[in-house]
């Protein structure tokens, strides 16, 4: 260990290193929520998701000795959850919301049952690449350990935009989303499209489970989540339901729940909780910037049940 | 079958019937394991955290296989009316007769409006101050001064330490952690005065990814040994040890997590704690409502000392532990200020470990980077 003393210029690299190691939960969540909601539903379990996912990427990451078949089998069960969302949701007289949040329970205690005996051992590491190899000073080296998931979800993220731009299945699950009736004179069938969005929704949202479990902090205990999931859910909204602002808002997130540790270690010390607010005192400023008694909610899909 | 022939008075008095059936099949029952004792032991977290509620967990498993005991637990039980519902069932189903409530938070309000009411059931309370003209004689607090584990771990850690810059990752300011922040940089200072200690309050008992966010800081900040005070330090062990800094365990021993970079831990050893009281139960004697000790009562130890540790610390780790164990050990001597530059004891003025003034602790030691606020 080699650290250059940088005075307060560690906040700001706090906050990129921060960005990038705490963004990637959010960002896989809100983007697998972003395309459930797109598509007309609202899968709220997605916290229970990531629980679940986390649990059960740890375990098969320890079970099988591989990191990646453990993001396999994350993915896999984060699919089910969607699967099972999105069948009980087609069903008449269902309230997603309330699925979601049911389900939501049932993947946390599931995990937490199911996840006992994986407290306690250690599975490999997702791996990282070094993008820091320009600079001598250590802290950068160390902020700039990206995890490959990141990679993945930032491709992800161009990826999705420009499926809902271009491409026909993008057009599908947006025209799904905006009218049922629009998409049945198409001769599209919307309980089909619904379901496999929240299935693909819920896989993405185990995978981001499998990156806290697998990456950072890298271990898998009860307390894991601190509520990622749902925080994510609220991001789309905040994102206006676009992948690429579902990106912005997760560094923004991850940035900011860095700040606070960053300052106390500059010497920035009284206050804390109050910085550790400052995540949220952000969103609710710039929702209220944001919004417009004309075109609030405007990108909003038609077909959700809180826009209706 | 005709049905007018069930009545709603008889179906009562055959509910009262069988309700006296079982109360008097429940009597001999309980009249025969008089001797025997059940425990009940409440943990905040999960028991097998490598942290406070492992710490906890291990000396109910030491109770569990005394004679004549039996154990019950449950983990993940919130701070809230839910410990009291945990407690009303175990005393009421389980017949516990002596309980663990180990969560700082579990005794005002909960212990104390649940010891009334079973006043021939003992609570023991960790961390609690209980005093005798306030609370209920049926409880009582019992805990370690386990800030002289944290000076034994600062005793390696100035020597460990390169940059002179050691590191603490804590959650809340209350007298407990302060204790153990401070005793970590005086342990410290003990091998060389010029060190310093930053200290990140994360604001809860457990936030894994706040706790590695605070790891990382420290290190960006060149901190080289972290040290923790959090309900499961695995997350702050292993993210330390990834950024090549040593550490120092708390709770329980983490040396597993990072083999190379532990340098030592200071561990509860509530096995030894807790079999005593049980046995002090069982024999027909009372548990002291107030019960308190160090590592020279054997309420605290220190995991083995890792690789890591150069000889001349060992030495200095050494003769610090013999004279802590023969008891009364001053930890605050003065002339010593806090970090804003108030006087905390003018020169000739110490306190020792077993000093009540320390359970109420509200500064920062000069020398520790922080703030409690």
């Amino acid at each position: 260990m080699n650290e250059t003393d940088l005075g307060l210029w560690a906040v700001p690299l706090a906050m990129i290193g921060g960005a990038i190691r705490v963004s990637t939960p959010f960002l896989f969540v809100s983007l697998g929520e972003c395309l459930t909601e797109r598509s007309g539903r609202i899968n709220l379990g997605l916290e229970g998701t990531l629980v679940f996912g986390a649990m059960s990427g740890y375990a098969v990451a320890y079970e099988s000795g591989s990191a990646w078949i453990g993001v396999l089998a994350a993915a896999l069960a984060g699919m089910l959850f969607g699967f099972f969302h999105g069948w009980v949701c087609k069903l008449p007289k269902v309230n997603d919301i309330a699925i979601g949040i049911a389900l939501m329970l049932l993947g946390m205690g599931l995990a937490f049952f199911f996840g006992k005996p994986f407290v306690q051992p250690q599975a490999p590491d997702l791996p990282a690449i070094s993008f820091g190899w320009w600079s001598d000073i250590s802290q950068v080296q160390a902020a700039l350990q990206v995890n490959v998931l990141f990679l993945i979800g930032i491709v992800l993220t161009v990826a999705m935009g420009w499926m809902f731009r271009t491409t026909r299945i993008g057009l599908i699950v947006r025209v799904v989303g905006d009218s049922t009736d629009a998409a049945r004179s198409m001769g599209l069938n919307p309980n089909v499209v619904r379901l496999l969005a929240t299935g693909a929704g819920g896989a993405l949202a185990g995978v981001g489970g499998a990156y806290l479990s697998l990456y950072y902090p890298g271990s898998w205990n009860e307390g894991l989540s601190s509520g990622q999931g749902l925080m994510a859910v609220a991001l789309v909204i905040f994102a206006r339901w676009s992948p690429v602002n579902c990106f912005w808002a997760a560094l923004l997130f991850g940035g900011a729940g860095a700040l606070g540790p960053a300052l106390q270690s500059v010497g920035i010390s009284s206050g804390y909780y109050l910085f550790y607010a400052a995540p949220y005192v952000l969103t609710l400023g710039l929702l209220i910037a944001t919004s417009s008694p004309n075109r609030a909610l405007e990108s909003a899909p038609g077909e959700l049940s809180i826009t209706k | 079958m005709n049905r007018r022939t069930i009545s709603r008075r008889s179906l009562l008095k055959a509910g009262a019937a069988t309700g006296a059936l079982a109360a008097a099949s429940a009597l001999p029952f309980g009249a025969a394991h008089a001797a025997d004792l059940t425990v009940g032991f409440i943990y905040v977290g999960p028991k097998d955290d490598f942290g406070y509620n492992q710490a906890h967990a291990e000396g109910a498993a030491a109770v569990k296989e005394m004679a004549g005991v039996t154990v019950v637990e449950e983990e993940n039980v919130p701070e809230t009316v839910a410990v009291q519902k945990s407690m009303e069932s175990m005393i009421n189903f389980d017949g516990a007769s002596l309980m663990f409530p180990t969560s700082f938070g579990y005794f005002d309000p909960h212990i104390l409006a649940v010891a009334p009411k079973h006043p021939d059931v003992r609570f023991q309370h960790a961390g609690g101050l209980w005093s005798a003209d306030k609370h209920p004689k049926n409880a009582g607090s019992y805990f370690g001064y386990i800030g002289l584990g944290q000076y034994l771990n600062g005793i390696t850690a100035g020597h460990a330490t390169k940059s002179k810059k050691i590191g603490f990752v804590a959650a809340k300011p209350i007298p407990q952690v302060l204790m153990n922040i401070n005793s970590f940089l005086l342990g410290a200072r003990a091998v060389d005065p010029t060190i310093t200690c930053q200290v990140i309050f994360t604001g809860e008992w457990s936030l894994a990814v706040k706790e590695a966010e605070a790891t990382n800081a420290l290190a960006d900040q060149g901190c080289d040994v972290i040290t923790c005070h959090v309900d499961g330090p695995k997350v702050v062990v292993e993210t330390a040890a990834g950024r090549g800094a040593f550490v120092c365990g708390y709770h329980a021993d983490q040396s597993p997590l990072a083999p190379a970079k532990y340098l030592t831990g200071a561990e509860w050893n509530w096995a030894n704690v807790y079999t005593g009281m049980v046995k002090t139960m069982m024999s027909g004697g009372t548990i002291d409502n107030f019960v308190r000790g160090g590592l020279s009562d054997g309420f605290v130890k220190m995991s083995p000392l890792g690789p890591a540790v150069s000889d001349t610390a060992r030495n200095q780790f050494e003769a610090a532990k013999a004279e802590i164990m023969k008891g009364g050990f001053l930890i605050i001597k003065g002339p010593i200020n806090d970090n804003k530059g108030n006087v905390i004891a003018p020169a000739g003025k110490a306190f020792a470990e077993d000093d009540i003034a320390l359970e109420s602790m509200d500064y920062l030691v000069e020398g520790v980077i922080g703030s409690t606020s």
